[in-house]
């Protein structure tokens, strides 16, 4: 019985171990976003919605690089979905046993985890200074190469999770394959595969590095794809150094509405798969 | 069990006599079948008539699913599975590089061991088929997913819920709904690889008077590991064992007095 009395005893040590280390983890999570809710609802007003980014002194808001942000994200995604949705197709229905499929999945892991700093002087290179300035749609094509990699990984898992036994009974009932693909196994993947691009939106709607070589920023209201472009992120770390209060101020609004947005998609996303397990 | 309590009724058996004067639907000449170089079967050669029920037994490995899967040629999903030889489906030779795949498989249909409902309603899961080959009005596609339904005995439990997801029925309505989908194709030849093996008796036996109704209009196969399944259901018996046919016969012959002893072992549960 004391053997029984020390295992018990054991037990509830390594227990209050282990709850103590996910409450010291969740704990930061917790401080920082209150810090960025206390710090950053100050800041957020109608105005922030409406007006452009002000000159320091002056009462502005954050329309440009909002707009700026959620163009480039959306054509980021436009580019990257299809090419990323297309490879890891190829991946697991088409060459699954190919060489080129493991060689792809390597070079997409490191494309994966490569710094996001990289991307934006790889775009630099390419896109800036070839044509000699600074533009939004250097900028999205930066972030499409991080929405890429994602893409295709989730793809390729989510499609490999479907049972043979699906795709062996779509055949048998002489579907081409290209139809038990887009009807029987997107189907059955489809609410990780979205998953996946709102993980990849997630990424990407932080992402300050690649922009600050390609859409640089713009202190006034542009859609044009050509000129440079605003963003969420990179008018969050100019206006968050700046030595003024109502930037700093408007930083912390800039903060909060990127935070949120993401957390409406994480959401989302769970929600999604959710409803799909419920079935 | 004794092997007398297996075979069917007197009145089943004079039926089945004249079965075998049915047309051939589907013939074997020496085939063979392989998994990368291993050779799954050997030389087989058989031949399986028309609107007649074929059973396959055979202990686990004996190759009964595989020859099955040749017959609509589904291996070829799969690198490194091949097969030799002739099947000649109303004396066409299917192995041949020429036939089409899709059609060879919309004219043989299959229906698998584990219920395989697409991810999507009812209605879709019957229609899905349909629309491969046939352009019909919404009119006469709901008619002919009323009537696959109906063919498949699913048609009452499921009329209000058309629309609702095929993953939501039980396991038998599941398997049931499969079968409705293979038939809706309109299909000469059904393929039943264990179709019951996965469910309850109740649904099996459902699963069973089905079989007897569909055979009047097809040529059914079936594979089962249920050896009195296969006495109840089937006109013939093939039994298989590792990877060789060793005896096909009238299933009652099969079943009382089988020609090869190693038949009679199996039948008899000495192994298996």
């Amino acid at each position: 019985m004391a053997s029984f009395a020390a295992r018990k005893a054991k037990n509830t040590i390594m227990l209050s171990l282990c709850v103590l280390a996910a409450l010291i983890g969740l704990a930061w999570l917790f401080v920082i976003l209150m810090d960025l809710l206390i710090e950053g609802i100050g800041g957020l007003s109608f105005a922030v919605f409406t007006e452009m980014t002000p000159p320091p002194g002056e009462a502005g808001g954050l329309l440009n690089p909002i707009m700026g942000s959620l163009l480039m994200t959306f054509i980021a995604v436009m580019v990257g979905t299809p090419i990323g949705v297309l490879a890891g197709t190829y991946m697991a229905e088409y060459g699954r046993h190919d060489k080129l499929t493991h060689v792809i999945r390597f070079i997409n892991d490191i494309l994966l985890s490569a710094p996001s700093i990289i991307v934006g002087l790889f775009i630099y290179e390419l896109m800036v200074r070839t044509m000699g300035h600074f533009s939004g749609i250097a900028g999205a094509i930066a972030l499409a190469i991080i929405v890429l990699p994602v893409v295709v990984r989730t793809t390729e898992d989510m499609l490999l999770l479907v049972p043979d036994s699906l795709r062996e009974a779509g055949t048998a009932i002489g579907a081409p394959r290209w139809v038990v693909i887009r009807s029987v196994a997107y189907k059955a993947a489809s609410a990780g595969m979205i998953t996946g691009v709102l993980l990849a939106v997630a990424r990407i709607s932080g992402e300050t590095a690649p922009l600050l070589f390609t859409a640089l920023n713009n202190q006034f209201w542009s859609l044009n794809l050509n000129a440079p472009m605003a963003s969420l992120p990179v008018t969050i770390f100019q206006f968050a150094l700046s030595p003024y209060e109502d930037w700093q101020s408007l930083a912390w609004a800039g903060a909060l509405i990127t935070t949120l947005a993401v957390l409406t998609l994480s959401i989302v996303a769970r929600l999604l798969t959710a409803r799909k397990e419920d079935r | 069990m004794t092997v007398q309590s297996l075979v069917p009724p007197t009145a089943a058996r004079d039926e089945n006599a004249s079965r075998l004067a049915n047309q051939p639907k589907i013939e074997l000449k020496d085939v063979s079948f392989f998994y990368g170089k291993s050779k799954a079967l050997k030389d087989i050669s058989l031949t399986l008539p028309e609107r007649a029920v074929t059973a396959f037994i055979g202990p686990s490995g004996c190759g009964k699913s595989t020859l099955l899967r040749m017959f609509n040629r589904i291996y070829e999903m799969y690198p490194n599975q091949r097969a030799e030889g002739q099947i000649l489906l109303d004396g066409e030779n299917i192995l041949d590089r020429s036939q089409d795949l899709n059609l060879l498989r919309a004219r043989v249909g299959m229906v698998f061991q584990k219920p395989t409902p697409f991810p999507m309603s009812i209605y879709e899961n019957i229609a899905f088929g349909i629309r491969l080959y046939e352009k019909l009005s919404r009119s006469e596609l709901d008619g002919r997913v009323e009537q696959a339904l109906r063919r498949a005995a699913l048609w009452e439990e499921v009329k209000d819920k058309l629309s609702s997801s095929g993953l939501g029925l039980s396991g038998g309505q599941q398997q049931r709904l499969c079968i409705a989908r293979t038939v809706a194709v309109q299909p000469e030849v059904i393929l039943l690889d264990e179709p019951a093996s996965a469910l309850d008796p109740i649904s099996t036996a459902k699963i069973e008077e089905l079989i007897d109704e569909l055979k009047s209009d097809y040529t059914i196969a079936i594979v089962t590991h249920n050896m009195q399944q296969a006495a109840r259901v089937s006109d013939l018996t093939a039994f298989m064992y590792l990877g060789e046919l060793i005896e096909f016969d009238h299933t009652e012959k099969v079943f009382t007095s089988p020609s090869n002893p190693k038949t009679h072992e199996y039948i008899t549960g000495r192994f298996g």
